[in-house]
């Protein structure tokens, strides 16, 4: 990912703030400009998310790609927030521990960095409720 | 002095190594390095862990605390020995993340184990002052010990933010006082990924000669006394050094205990003392008066006088204690340790 890419969305993955329907009730993750349903007919407005959710299902990495060696294996799960939307993210557990409905809240941490010299990307992973 | 804390939050990784462990892998005598430091274990940063995402967790566990409104913040002050940028402030992550930006001001301290109480005194004036409505103070580290050095038992990580302003206050400050000089018993040079101790020589010179200045120090110009105080705390490297400070300020152990965590925790640098006072302020009831001083080699001690409010009832609650974030440890041993800590290179 690129710095500016990554910057253009930093609100957002720091803070899970997507975009909300004023007029069909959808919440949208990632943001969305138009909503997908009302099209333009949509009224669509910032958002903050809880950061809670549930596991809808998962897989874990054993062969993760080069920025990810130092994480493997890792568990990298779809996540379906209270609110509604689904979203992928790693899922920060132990691996006997991960199950298909597991209750997670959202959790900061280092989602990669480009080099030893270059930039660290933060932003939300999940951890289990309790935990 | 109308100022005070008005949330605090604090925050630990799960992960734990104990002393025997690394005594294990380095032929040492576990049970004599357990005595002399009266340390058992020590917290560990994930994979994904650093200063900044341990900072932003404390922060937000501060603001939940107590229901702060984020954008009232106009001052966030991150300090640590261990920020994961040389040039770029952690702080402005950490205000990003809990949605205090745009409108306030940042910076980085940086003092070995005492820069977040210097970021307490910074908040303290420019709330005082009228600058500012609410600051927030963090003290946080992923502190470093190189492979074998007798840092590398105790050096931890963990982070704890304060929340400072002047009104609903769950514990007032009444004064302030910081004792100074230079003292060369721990550095880190740039680009080192280690720091450099002078053994024995950051005892007598080092903590206890400034930790009772400052203590004596704020003791003398307020007029209080030891046993004025309900808890204490005092900068903990390790158990040991704490202990005997109390002792020869005349401070009991039974003050100092709800407030030394560095048995089961290790030493978190920035967010050492702050622990303690985190923790002690979890058991707190309206009216307890509370004595802190922190230590940072190079060298500096910064002292506080707290009285506890009844507000702290209303908010105790509202984040996590830090017993809970001691409970339910991950122990590792010391190869998972070192891939932790980066110690193996891919």
């Amino acid at each position: 990912m690129s710095v500016p890419r990554f910057w253009r969305r930093l609100k957002n993955i720091y803070n899970l703030i997507g975009t909300h329907c004023e007029k069909c009730g959808s919440f949208l993750y990632p943001p969305r400009n138009m909503c997908p349903k009302c099209r333009r007919n949509g009224m669509t407005i910032p958002f903050k998310f809880k950061g809670t959710g549930e596991v809808l299902t998962y897989t874990i990495v054993h062969t993760g790609a080069k920025d990810y060696t130092k994480l493997t294996p890792y568990i990298l799960a779809i996540i379906k927030l209270d609110e509604g939307p689904q979203l992928t993210s790693q899922v920060i557990c132990d691996h006997s521990q991960i199950r298909i409905g597991m209750k997670v809240k959202a959790a900061f941490r280092k989602l990669g960095e480009e080099s030893e010299k270059g930039m660290i990307y933060y932003g939300t992973k999940f951890v289990p409720m309790e935990g | 002095m109308s100022v005070g804390i008005v949330s605090y939050g604090a925050y630990i990784p799960r992960y734990r190594i104990r002393v025997e462990e690394i005594a294990k892998v380095w032929g040492a005598n576990p049970n004599s390095i357990i005595d002399g430091l009266m340390v058992y274990e020590k917290s560990v940063p994930d994979l994904d862990e650093d200063t900044i995402t341990i900072a932003v967790e404390a922060a937000r566990h501060a603001i939940n605390r107590a229901g702060i409104d984020p954008q009232e913040i106009g001052a966030l002050y991150t300090g640590s020995e261990s920020h994961p940028y040389a040039v770029k402030p952690s702080s402005t992550v950490v205000a990003e993340a809990i949605g205090a930006t745009p409108n306030l001001t940042v910076a980085d301290f940086e003092f070995a184990c005492k820069a977040g109480t210097a970021a307490i005194q910074t908040c303290m004036g420019m709330v005082d002052s009228g600058m500012i409505k609410l600051g927030m103070a963090i003290g946080a580290d992923v502190s470093q010990g190189a492979p074998g050095d007798a840092l590398e038992y105790t050096a931890a990580a963990g982070g704890v933010a304060y929340v400072i302003g002047k009104k609903d206050l769950v514990a007032n400050i009444e004064s302030t006082y910081s004792f100074t000089t230079d003292t060369p018993d721990f550095w880190r040079r740039e680009g080192m990924p280690y720091p450099e101790h002078g053994g024995r020589f950051t005892g007598e010179p080092g903590y206890f000669k400034h930790v009772s200045s400052a203590a004596q120090g704020l003791m003398k110009k307020m007029g209080t006394k030891p046993s004025d105080y309900d808890y204490a705390i005092f900068h903990q490297p390790n158990g040991k050094f704490p202990t005997r400070v109390a002792k020869m300020l005349g401070f009991s152990s039974e003050q100092i205990k709800p407030g030394l965590v560095v048995t089961r925790l290790g030493n978190t640098y920035s967010g050492s003392c702050m622990m303690g006072l985190a923790a002690t302020l979890d058991i707190a009831k309206a009216g307890d008066r509370i004595f802190m001083t922190s230590f940072g080699s190079g060298a500096g001690s910064d002292s506080f006088s707290y009285t506890v409010t009844d507000r702290i009832e209303e908010i105790r609650n509202g984040a996590p204690s830090v017993e809970k974030l001691l409970a339910d440890p991950i122990y590792i041993n010391y190869a998972t340790y070192a891939r932790h800590k980066n110690k193996i290179k891919l």
